[in-house]
């Protein structure tokens, strides 16, 4: 289809070859297996295809369809066209892993500069050049603390306020191993100070989200403190916009970020793909998985970029590879780039002000209907779990009806909160939005 | 000293985009836990795509030119890939939305699940993993659970060939299992008499990349999954080399248990300067209860009259979740489009056209360049970057001396079978005349190598800058951009 043989090409080549047909150069393979069968459906072409996709693509209900509350870890946030202007070049898009910098020069510095922002936001030192997502650079950043203690100790503390497919997929990887996950069982409500009971000297690491699952934001001065004490290391899983405006895991003392990069100029795009954040203090620079790129001199001593540290990966260490990471997100990590160096200081803090402002708003608004709580105490960003006087799953049918996407049911994942919705609120959700979700509410539950 | 960063052009003040004013009665922000200082750049609009635009323009790309990349199928990208995906429809929905308001996405992941399923000839496959090497954790972590449902906690070893991809031994070292390497013999293909001598009750299961990453069909494919599956074993099939099999051979049906897809590779979605990848995985009957969950499955009454309804649903021995949500959702959308441009006839040409490109240049270039394996390749092949009678030219020399050419050079040192090896896929998409031109650059360079050896060494002179000293950059790590002197808070 996209291959542009013609019949004399091919003569010409088959020629060269020496076979006379192209079947020929197939038999190596068992003839019993040989040209199947493909029941697939016949060849389209664009103009068909984009028929048949427009129509598919409209069976789906958008954010611009029904305004919408949803995050729980994926959040919709205007992205500037500049982004997409960018992450369509060409030159960008069709390049793959710079492992020849001589003519990777763009793909390279993009990326020490998509370092340096996460380096910046987070307080870290050291960020790679980027994750699958969020839920495994939270496994890859438990597989590092494991790396960091030489396997010697064997247990995370992981916080139930940590995204549950992040838990998930950090069980997943772990599994049928000898290493033990401890915290899943606290309350939804405690704090990251009941973590510390369970810190001791056979763990390697100290696992929380900022905000987290529920939209709190906490002090971790003390959690680090007890889990330097312990030997152990501090990781914390962040949504990047929260730390625009509020203190970054660097100031706190941690020794590990990873995070969810969607929220700076990602689309939804129905959960992927999205961008995993990693970063690390200086001395853990030699367990952190995934690419970095480094600066170095050309032979005339002119500035570059190139991939440095790579005998920490799987195609040098092959079987002694703390991570198999090979592919990472650098489409996804060059959109963060484009978007983080467009908004800048200001434009950073201004968004994540707007977030704040509108989820605190929303908040007020919804915890002053007879029967709705506020089940999030204290700080919070852009989210917020509020318990409801009807089941959540009833209550979105309801909302559904009325045109609107409610927010995500916590009983799914934390038995006993059915009645408890996790709502967010985003600068791409309007005073008027809200006002409406309100009428709705109120109706839903007293009408 | 560096290169002009974004953060050198900052001023401050200067701002890329203007957000609205909050419509709402304001809240104060709290005092505590407030960041004081947020080193970002200040840039304005133009000058940020100046820099991004100039930056591109430093790189090499399949849409600007020849890039045989063995091993990674850098083939051309459909643009019509790129405007299904962003349709409205499909990028802006929320993973988490109800099942009732997204079954058109729904309706694309099964139908790829089901094609996927039906070009590799298995009976199941998730669309979740996020890359090859996430697909093969994927397939491997399924390994370990099939065992352990079936009693056999005891299975701790993979055995993976010395051909095989970095990924293989990390990805089962990764997931606890001992890993132990077979040779390959003299034709390329899997020894078997050293397989056998591995495959005892501690065997969990075999990596096989097949064609193998000398680009070689390996020939005793049917006793390799025989040996394996009599030894109680699982066969997992690395499927970063499936462009060579499309409409050609279904691995499932020749043996293979498991295997994860690229389809970045395969299915022509860009590679993106490193990502993202796609790494779904299929597997026989017997495994398909072990899928990470949730997969999408479909409701249909019988009447047929009703459309079919689309949900989630998570298979019953299921490892568990391998990341947030679905999967690269995107990716998908791409590759599911690429199988509707071909569909079965129109893909079988693909792995034809791919193996004959690779055998054209195969044959313009193994007189002068040694080809270690003598054999009809198939979508790829490894050449010697070397000459005995040329002291101190290594492949890098070659692969530097191509960019003057304005080629990508291939693969360099991999697989680690051969000495200084050069991996050479050119794929379907490109022209005749382009491999012409490409195999006269490489026998020039060839001749060059014996009468002007420092050409190559010296090489590249004609890229945006001079080869590059990765030792000192690891000798001085720098991993980040200075602030500039006018940063203040």
């Amino acid at each position: 289809m996209f291959h542009p043989h013609t019949q004399s090409d091919r003569d010409e080549m088959l020629g060269l070859v020496g076979a006379k047909s192209i079947e020929e150069l197939f038999e190596a393979v068992p003839a019993e297996f040989r040209f199947p069968e493909l029941n697939l459906p016949p060849q389209l072409t664009e103009m068909e295809v984009m028929d048949l996709l427009q129509d598919l693509s409209a069976g789906n209900e958008t954010h611009r369809d029904l305004p919408m509350f949803l995050g729980a870890g994926a959040y919709h946030h205007f992205i500037p066209a500049a982004v997409d202007a960018i992450i369509s070049r060409g030159e960008f898009l069709t390049a793959y892993t710079p492992y020849q910098p001589e003519i990777s020069q763009g793909t390279l510095q993009a990326v020490f500069e998509f370092q340096s922002h996460v380096i910046n936001l987070t307080g870290m030192d050291v960020s790679n050049a980027s994750h699958y997502d969020g839920a495994t650079a939270a496994a890859e950043a438990v597989n590092m603390a494991r790396t960091v203690s030489r396997n010697k100790r064997k247990k995370a503390v992981i916080s139930p306020g940590l995204h549950p497919h992040y838990r998930e997929t950090i069980n997943t990887y772990n599994q049928g191993d000898d290493f033990t996950i401890v915290g899943e069982d606290l309350a939804p409500d405690s704090t990251p100070e009941d973590l510390i009971a369970l810190i001791d000297e056979d763990t390697a690491v100290v696992l929380v989200a900022y905000p987290d699952f529920f939209g709190r934001v906490y002090d971790l001065t003390e959690l680090a403190e007890k889990t330097h004490q312990a030997g152990a290391l501090l990781a914390v899983s962040v949504n990047p916009l929260a730390l625009a405006l509020f203190k970054s895991p660097g100031d706190f003392d941690a020794d590990i970020v990873c995070g969810e990069g969607q929220p700076l100029g990602i689309p939804l795009s129905y959960g992927g793909p999205y961008l995993g954040l990693l970063a690390t203090k200086d001395k853990y620079v030699r367990s952190i998985a995934g690419r970095l790129v480094g600066e170095t001199i050309d032979v005339n001593g002119e500035p570059g970029y190139v991939l440095t540290l790579s005998t920490r990966e799987q195609h040098i260490k092959r079987g002694r590879a703390s991570s198999n990471i090979c592919s990472n997100q650098g489409l996804m990590a060059l959109a963060a780039t484009v978007y983080i160096s467009l908004l800048g200081k200001d434009g950073l803090r201004e968004v994540a002000n707007l977030n704040y402002q509108n989820a605190h708003y929303a908040a007020r608004k919804i915890s002053g209907i007879d029967g709705f709580e506020l089940w999030t105490d204290g700080l919070f960003f852009n989210e917020f779990a509020v318990r409801c006087p009807l089941p959540v799953a009833e209550l979105n049918e309801r909302l559904l009806d009325a045109g609107i996407i409610g927010g995500y049911e916590l009983g799914q994942n934390y038995p006993g909160m059915e009645d408890t919705m996790l709502v967010a609120v985003t600068e791409m959700n309007r005073k008027e939005d809200i006002d409406y979700l309100v009428e709705v509410l109120k109706e839903v539950a007293h009408g | 000293m560096g290169k002009k960063t974004i953060y050198d052009k900052s001023v401050p003040g200067r701002r890329g985009i203007r957000f609205p004013k909050p419509e709402v009665p304001e809240t104060p922000l709290p005092d505590a836990l407030l960041r004081a200082d947020l080193p970002l750049p200040e840039v304005s609009e133009n000058e940020v795509i100046r820099h991004f635009t100039k930056l591109s323009q430093l790189n090499h790309g399949v849409d600007i030119g020849f890039y045989p990349l063995g091993s990674c199928t850098m083939k051309y990208n459909p643009k019509v890939n790129e405007a299904a995906a962003r349709l409205h429809g499909f990028s802006q929905i929320h993973p988490l939305q109800p099942e009732e308001t997204v079954q058109g996405a729904l309706h694309l992941m099964y139908q790829l699940q089901e094609h996927l399923a039906e070009i590799g000839g298995f009976a199941g496959v998730t669309l979740q993993p996020a890359a090859g090497a996430h697909g093969e954790l994927t397939g491997i972590l399924m390994v370990k659970k099939y065992h352990e449902v079936n009693g056999e906690p005891h299975r701790n070893k993979i055995l993976v060939p010395d051909s095989a991809h970095g990924t293989n031994p990390a990805t089962s070292a990764m997931s606890g299992f001992i890993v132990k390497e077979i040779p390959s013999d003299e034709r390329g293909n899997v020894d078997l008499e050293a397989l056998k001598a591995e495959c005892d009750e501690t065997l969990a299961g075999f990596m096989l990349t097949n064609p193998n990453t000398l680009g070689l069909f390996d020939e005793n494919v049917c006793d390799i999954a025989a040996i394996v599956h009599q030894a109680g074993g699982l066969m997992y099939g690395d499927g970063a080399n499936m462009n060579a099999l499309l409409g050609i051979a279904k691995p499932g049906e020749f043996g293979v248990d498991i295997m994860h897809y690229n389809l970045h590779k395969t299915f022509s979605t860009p590679h993106g300067g490193g990502g993202p990848g796609s790494g779904p995985v299929g597997v026989v009957e017997k495994l398909v209860d072990f899928l990470p969950g949730p997969v999408v499955v479909m409701e249909q009454d019988d009447s047929g009259f009703d459309f079919p309804y689309y949900y989630f649903a998570t298979p019953k021995h299921s490892i568990g979740r391998m990341k947030s949500f679905h999967g690269q959702f995107g990716v998908m959308v791409r590759a599911y489009t690429y199988i509707l441009m071909h569909g079965p006839d129109g893909l079988r040409e693909v792995g034809e056209l791919a193996v004959l490109n690779a055998n054209y240049l195969m044959h313009k270039l193994k007189g002068v360049y040694r080809l270690p394996y003598d054999r009809v390749c198939m979508h790829e092949f490894v050449l010697e970057g070397r000459w005995p009678e040329v002291e101190d030219i290594h492949a890098l020399d070659i692969s530097k001396r191509l960019m003057d050419f304005g080629f990508h050079p291939p693969t360099n040192y991999f697989p680690l079978i051969v000495r200084e090896a050069l991996m050479i896929e050119p794929t379907e998409t490109e022209t005749k005349e382009t491999l012409d031109a490409f195999a006269d650059a490489m026998l020039q360079i060839a001749e060059e190598a014996k009468t002007n050896p420092d050409l190559l060494h010296s090489a590249p002179h004609n890229t945006p800058i001079g080869r590059l000293d990765e030792v000192h950059a690891a000798k001085n790590l720098i991993l980040c951009c200075g602030l500039p002197d006018s940063y203040s808070d």
